[in-house]
């Protein structure tokens, strides 16, 4: 049953991928049928393990021994368990969402059915990520899906900004891979095994210093794939991939593999106090730089990948404060994925009905033509800035209750991460929907089709509702808890002094938005002559410009003067053996000069060298 | 009298044929400093045969006196042959043989 | 001071003097007259050294006959030729004079460290045969006779040899210019047949050259070209090509 999770999916990226020109006219609808059952099967799966009581939550599923080399041996099993569980509804629930939706926004793309095959693909190996029982086998997953997102990314391949940017995905995620191949390897030598039982069985017993070591490489893995400091400047430039795999891969659940491993490996972060804390430092710094990016930003899917940035750095923050945070960072990363993608499925609808332009500065007072995307949006707003009762309230809230009670300088980071998300997204709303319409001569904007609208309205309805049902009606802190183990926050501010404090923050944030943008007219033209921090912003925080210094030109550097040496002194010294030996010989046919005299003298020379030779030897 | 002293004054007669071979450009002269050191050689045989009291090296001395006029009666036809084509004596003239 | 250490003190100064007067002489003529009397002074030193048979065959063939040779040789090839003494080529004096001198000098250090035990002389060997004559006509005719048989054919080789090499007669009549003309227009070639290319505009091997009617000329391919059909005819011969 597990198995035809992943199957189905893969069933359908096979026949999309291998049958070609032949399955376009029914691709895209095979594809959703592959996706949509396999979230049937998730839904009832769900249902199951509700109905069970709490010990026997857990399912196994061993297909085949995979690896068995001596001792190292890798089944190829599943793990169904409440972690596993939620996530595969998160993937199948929004993954089949967006399906629909990309049947409305890929319509005129000719290469319709490829998209869907990769998308298929995609939802395949997240599942296999999420539902692997060794470390082994979620790194399969956790290479396919980059791989799924580098065809993703660059899937207008003809733009060489589209291609350019799958690759720098694909680098900085290979980056990520290796701190994972790391803990794989060192979890091997240490622990003998790589299943998570086993790795959690024998945390207790290892050394603080290999424990420290493997976090630290996991974290490394969590950075990559989820765009955290310093492995963050990729996310920007994955935009150029078409909206519904922005929503999908770079919103809702490709970036959230990195919590998720996390917070699998949680019997390792919970016993090296070092690890935990560099897991909270780059959580923190992660969700100033993603909001202080999103602020400057004109295109409107860079601004939502910034705050992707941000909201994330919560969840590997909430990760990092051990069991007082694991469970919110899951139900925040729940709630993310519902609010985010539905803000960018809106942002795509936006940009359908304004001929693909994403510059915000050209759209304004949208919200009379285009309705239906302004209430979706505008629900996910709401939801992502933290206004009660909306999802975003609940997950949000409570992460920053739990960093209070670890440190105050951390807590109070999180809450000035709370303030700038209001600030931009309330910018963000003011662009678009508010103010004077400030369009391109010939676009005449419309409302999206059905198709694409109804999931935007379920993705709403999740961000208004979602985060009370999970709290109230699931109990997500205790649905997880033996899983991830729940603790809750000690020293900490209580929630009645720091739920007013939060929203006083966020209104101040939003008011001082709508004051900037809603009230005053925005420019067409992006001003040039701004303050340094506003460049510095809009420079993405020079991350590239950094990487680019200190890893690009050296390496260019140094394969230069690699390919220098290789050609001046090895080939100059293989070809200067060649060129000694031609010289040579050239000096040597000389004594053929055709005079028998010359021929006549070394034989006399020889008979001369001969006698010399016998009597030395003879005297 | 050592008996050596025969052997030295070949030796000597030899260096000076061997020196005119390589000097001499005419080809006669050349042919010339070849018989001095076949003579040479003969006086070698003739007084080594007289230290060992035996006569073989006589007769040696006899044959390669018979093998040296064979010898020179082909050379000097072939330079005559020679000199009809080209019309000089000179062996540095036959040079084609080269790099 | 005995008659045989004076003979050989005379006669052994004199041949060295005759060499050395061969190699320094400038006219051929010269050279030759004294290599003649370096082999009368060698002949001399034969009879010191107790081979009267061997001294006065020396005077007769090699003297007499093969030294006149060479002087009707020089007279056919030019009496008064002479060699001028510069040297043409580098080096060669110097490293003639080297080479020739080590060369000498290892020869006579080694003659002259082996230890000299008295001559044994031949006069033993003489009466063992009863006379000198005898003994070598003993050698010749009983122990060497295969050697003296290929030494018979290998002069009449040579006799023979000669007479071919410097025959100066015609064996046929000479061609006339008339009847070269005749065989050149009427005949098989005797010109050499034109290079590749030469007629044609490509310098391709299997392009073959066109006869003046157009027609291809199979003379102009070279070996198997022409039987085995790889003749290519592609190519257009045109007047720029030319």
């Amino acid at each position: 049953m597990i198995a035809a999770l992943i199957g189905l999916p893969l069933f359908g990226a096979v026949v999309l991928l291998l049958g070609g020109r032949r399955t376009n006219a029914w691709g895209h609808l095979l594809a959703v049928a592959m996706s949509a059952s396999s979230f049937f099967v998730a839904a009832i799966l769900f249902v199951q393990m509700i109905g069970k009581p709490e010990e026997e939550r857990e399912i196994g599923q061993h297909l085949f021994d995979w690896i068995a080399v001596g001792a190292f041996q890798i089944p190829f099993g599943f793990l169904l368990d409440q972690l596993s569980i939620v996530f595969v509804l998160l993937i199948t629930g929004v993954g089949t969402l967006i399906h629909i939706y990309s049947i409305g926004y890929m319509e005129h793309e000719p290469n319709r059915r490829q998209f869907f095959g990769y998308l298929n693909l995609f939802i395949a190996a997240m599942l296999l990520l999420v539902l692997a029982d060794n470390y082994f086998l979620l790194y399969l997953g956790w290479e396919s899906v980059g791989l799924a997102s580098y065809l993703l990314i660059s899937f207008y391949q003809q733009k060489p900004s589209a291609a350019a940017a799958g690759k720098k995905a694909f680098i900085v995620n290979r980056v990520g891979d290796v701190g994972l191949a790391l803990a794989i390897l060192l979890m091997f030598v240490t622990f003998g095994t790589l299943s998570f039982e086993g790795v959690a069985a024998g945390a207790g017993i290892a050394s603080p210093s290999t424990l420290t070591w493997i976090g630290l490489a996991l974290l490394l893995a969590a950075c990559g794939k989820s765009a955290q400091f310093p492995l963050q400047s990729w996310l920007l430039d994955a935009m150029e991939g078409p909206t519904p795999v922005s929503a999908l891969i770079h919103a809702a659940t490709m970036v959230t593999a990195g919590v998720y491993l996390i917070v699998r490996a949680h019997a390792i972060f919970d016993l090296s106090e070092t690890a935990r804390t560099a897991v909270v430092a780059v959580g923190a710094i992660t969700l100033l730089l993603g909001a202080f990016i999103g602020t400057a930003k004109d295109d409107i899917k860079k601004g939502l990948a910034g705050s992707t940035m941000s909201q994330i750095g919560y969840m590997i923050l909430a990760a990092g404060l051990g069991p007082v945070g694991y469970v919110f960072a899951i139900f925040h990363l729940l709630t993310h994925g519902m609010f985010k993608a539905g803000l960018f499925l809106g942002a795509g609808s936006v940009m359908h009905g304004m001929h693909d332009d994403v510059n915000m500065r050209h759209y304004g007072a949208l919200r009379t033509m285009m309705k239906v995307t302004y209430a979706t949006f505008g629900l996910g707003f709401l939801a992502i800035i933290g206004i009660p009762p909306f999802a975003g309230f609940w997950s949000k809230d409570e992460i920053i209750h739990a960093a209070f009670g670890q440190n105050m300088f951390i807590g109070l980071a999180t809450l000035l991460g709370a303030g700038v998300t209001a600030f931009y997204m309330t910018r963000m709303m003011a662009m678009t929907f508010f103010g004077e319409a400030r369009w391109e001569p010939d676009v005449k904007p419309h409302e999206s089709s059905a198709v694409m609208t109804i999931p935007m309205i379920v993705l709403a309805l999740g961000s208004a509702f979602g985060g009370m049902a999970m709290l109230f009606i699931g109990d997500i802190e205790h649905w997880l808890e033996p899983v991830t183990g729940f603790a809750y926050p000690q020293n900490s501010v209580s929630n009645a002094v720091l739920i007013p404090i939060t929203l006083s923050v966020i209104l101040v944030g939003a008011g001082y938005a709508w004051l900037r943008y809603g009230r005053r007219p925005i420019p067409v033209v992006a001003p040039a002559n701004v303050s340094l921090l506003t460049r510095t912003a809009r420079a993405d925080a020079y991350g590239d410009a950094i990487n680019e210094s200190l890893f690009m030109r050296p390496g260019q550097y140094l394969t230069r003067s690699l390919t220098w040496f290789d050609t001046k002194a090895i080939d100059g010294f293989v070809g200067g053996i060649a060129a000694a030996i031609g010289g040579l010989s050239a000096r040597s046919r000389r004594l053929q000069n055709g005079l028998v005299r010359s021929y006549a003298l070394t034989m006399l020379g020889g008979a001369a060298l001969i006698a010399l030779v016998l009597l030395l030897v003879r005297l | 009298m050592n008996p050596n002293n025969y052997l030295v004054l070949a030796a000597i007669l030899f260096t000076i044929g061997a020196y005119g071979v390589l000097v001499r450009r005419n080809a006669i002269i050349v042919f010339l400093s070849v018989e001095l050191m076949l003579n040479a050689a003969n006086l070698a045989f003739v007084a080594a045969a007289r230290n060992t009291g035996t006569l073989d090296g006589l007769v040696a001395a006899f044959f390669v006196m018979v093998v040296a006029a064979a010898e020179v009666v082909v050379g000097l036809a072939i330079i005559v042959t020679i000199f009809r084509t080209r019309r000089s004596a000179s062996i540095d003239e036959a040079s084609l043989m080269k790099y | 001071m005995t008659g045989e250490s004076l003979v050989f003190g005379v006669s052994g100064t004199f041949a060295v003097v005759g060499a050395i007067g061969m190699v320094i002489s400038r006219k051929a003529v010269h050279s030759a007259l004294w290599v003649a009397f370096a082999m009368i002074n060698i002949a001399i030193l034969y009879f010191a050294l107790e081979a009267p048979f061997l001294g006065i065959i020396q005077v007769i063939v090699y003297t007499g006959a093969i030294m006149m040779m060479f002087l009707f040789v020089l007279m056919m090839v030019g009496v008064d030729s002479s060699d001028s003494l510069i040297e043409t080529i580098k080096g060669q004096r110097v490293l003639a004079s080297l080479f020739a001198l080590t060369f000498g000098a290892m020869l006579v250090g080694a003659i002259t460290s082996s230890l000299a035990s008295p001559s044994a002389g031949l006069s033993t060997a003489n009466d063992n045969s009863g006379g000198h004559i005898q003994a070598i006509a003993r050698l010749i005719f009983r122990d060497y006779v295969f050697a003296f048989e290929s030494l018979s054919a290998l002069l009449i080789t040579a006799a023979v040899g000669a007479i071919l090499l410097a025959h100066n007669e015609r064996w046929e009549p000479r061609k006339t210019q008339d009847q070269m003309q005749r065989e050149r227009t009427l005949g098989t070639h005797i010109t050499p047949l034109p290079a590749p290319g030469v007629l044609a505009s490509t310098n391709a091997v299997d392009t073959p050259a066109l006869l003046p009617d157009g027609s291809i000329s199979t003379t102009s391919l070279p070996g198997t070209y022409g039987t085995k059909g790889q003749v290519d005819t592609s190519r257009e011969i045109t007047e720029e090509g030319k």
